[in-house]
């Protein structure tokens, strides 16, 4: 791995990931075509040092906040999904770590080294057998005096070959019952990857989430100390439906932009007459609004219930943010769609300026990853005790 | 009370531990309470003793050991004397 040397965090965090966007965009039909890793977007974040930003500066980091990380989210969106979704994947990974893990020495040390050599974190938290609930585990760490070992039959870790180290779940011992799990941190010298499944997918090809059987051995002081629950519904929930958000409203957004150079060009051409598919343009626009105030009152709800567990782990926390998924996953198909009826056969057809194919087969992952009937399911049952928050101010 | 939340648990808790192996502070969803399942016990609560949980009790902790559970109750039909 190359890490550049010189510290750019005396610019914008924006800045930096424009430019992480302008290399992440230059490779990203490739990356899409050739269902490889986004490597030179990810290169560009180590040397951005953009991985870090997370951990607070007493420890090496930024400080950055979530929002000023979907920021990132929606700008590297723009460029390359993939790349972008990688980001998000290792921000909310960095996020267990930032929150649960300043009171275990281990992992302290580890959030500085995270910052320091920019380590690029993945995640396992699916098994075979657990049907997709990650709050369910089979495989059980054992734990013997100093040491812990762990086999996982991990269906899916995304871009498991390139990270630096995974964070990894499994029930709390050999007689825990499926719910009760705790997150590892097994470092890339820690583990084999022996691989089971291939990732040759519709959309997000880069993120490479191919599935391996995991096997560990670590020191014993990597498990997390504080139970998975507790990381979940603190910190797993928020963060991944609100990055992730960011990541697709980065597609809607390039998508539209793409558009919109269509629509003006078309209209440059007839001499400033409005060409027929205009009017998608207009209501594209205002999806896309809708789609950008829904993540910014979920990045408000976070904000506000960020210091005080029992409001991150509440019902109507858990609602909040499962709508902001639903929404947002929903709304840029609708869309994407659109701008698809804009550009015609210019956005159907691959290789020209227009060309939405790779924006709506990436977007078509967004529906899927945690199902959204099993969030609707899940939301529902919350519904049967927990009445919806409508205030308008909160 | 904590016979009644005791049956509640055992009936609509889906728990893969017998109840009564249960101490009154043991962490229920470590020993394997679902969250659909707490939902159901929260339903079947307000069901038998005739109350509804306000929205700021509805989180992990009021429900996260029968002893919690006992106390969220009291303190709910404290507040229904007290109105």
């Amino acid at each position: 791995m190359s890490v550049v040397a010189f510290a750019p965090q005396a610019e914008s965090l924006c800045d930096r990931a424009q430019r992480v966007a302008a290399i992440a965009a230059r490779h990203a039909d490739d990356v899409d075509l050739a269902g490889r890793f986004p490597r030179e977007a990810v290169e560009a974040m180590k040397a951005e040092r953009l991985l870090g930003i997370q951990v607070p500066a007493a420890h090496g980091g930024e400080g950055a906040t979530l929002t000023e990380i979907a920021e990132i989210c929606v700008i590297l969106g723009q460029a390359c999904a993939a790349a972008a979704m990688v980001f998000a994947m290792h921000q909310i990974k960095a996020s267990s770590l930032v929150e649960h893990g300043e009171e275990s020495a281990w992992h302290l040390g580890f959030m500085r080294d995270l910052a320091k050599h920019q380590y690029l974190l993945a995640s396992a938290t699916t098994e075979g057998g657990i049907g997709g609930n990650l709050r369910n585990s089979i495989c059980a760490i054992e734990i013997d005096g100093e040491t812990c070992r762990l086999t996982k039959d991990a269906t899916v870790i995304s871009y498991a070959l390139e990270a630096d180290a995974i964070l990894i779940t499994s029930r709390a011992h050999e007689g825990a019952a499926p719910s009760d799990q705790v997150m590892t941190v097994f470092l890339k010298d820690q583990y084999t990857l022996t691989k089971t499944n291939d990732w040759d997918t519709l959309g997000m090809r880069g993120t490479c989430s191919e599935g391996f059987v995991f096997k560990g051995e670590a020191p014993a002081c990597q498990v997390f100390p504080k139970p998975f629950a507790e990381i979940a519904a603190q910190s797993m929930l928020a963060t991944s439906h609100l990055l992730w958000s960011g990541v697709w409203y980065g597609i809607a957004v390039d998508a539209v932009a793409r558009a919109q150079s269509f629509v003006r060009a078309a209209a440059r051409k007839a001499q400033g007459q409005v060409p027929p598919g205009a009017a998608h343009l207009a209501e594209a626009v205002n999806l896309l609004q809708l789609v950008k105030s829904n993540l910014l009152t979920g990045l408000k709800t976070y904000l506000d219930a960020r210091t005080n567990p029992d409001r991150l782990s509440s019902m109507s926390f858990a609602i909040a943010m499962n709508n902001v998924k639903i929404a947002s996953s929903e709304t840029i198909l609708d869309i994407i769609h659109k701008a698809l009826l804009i550009c015609g056969i210019m956005g159907y057809k691959n290789g020209t300026p227009f060309s939405l194919g790779r924006h709506l087969r990436d977007a078509h992952s967004a529906r899927l990853m945690i199902s959204n009937d099993r969030i609707l399911g899940n939301t529902a049952t919350m519904l049967l005790v927990q009445k919806p928050d409508v205030s308008l101010l909160g | 009370m904590n016979e009644t939340i005791r049956d509640i648990l055992t009936k609509v808790g889906g728990l893969p531990v017998p109840v009564a192996d249960l101490a009154d502070d043991s962490d229920l969803y470590t020993s394997g309470l679902s969250s659909f399942a707490s939902v159901q016990v929260m339903l079947a609560i307000e069901e038998k003793f005739d109350i509804e949980f306000p929205d700021n009790l509805l989180n992990r902790k009021s429900f996260a050991s029968i002893a919690a559970i006992e106390g969220t109750i009291r303190q709910i039909l404290k507040a229904r004397e007290a109105a």
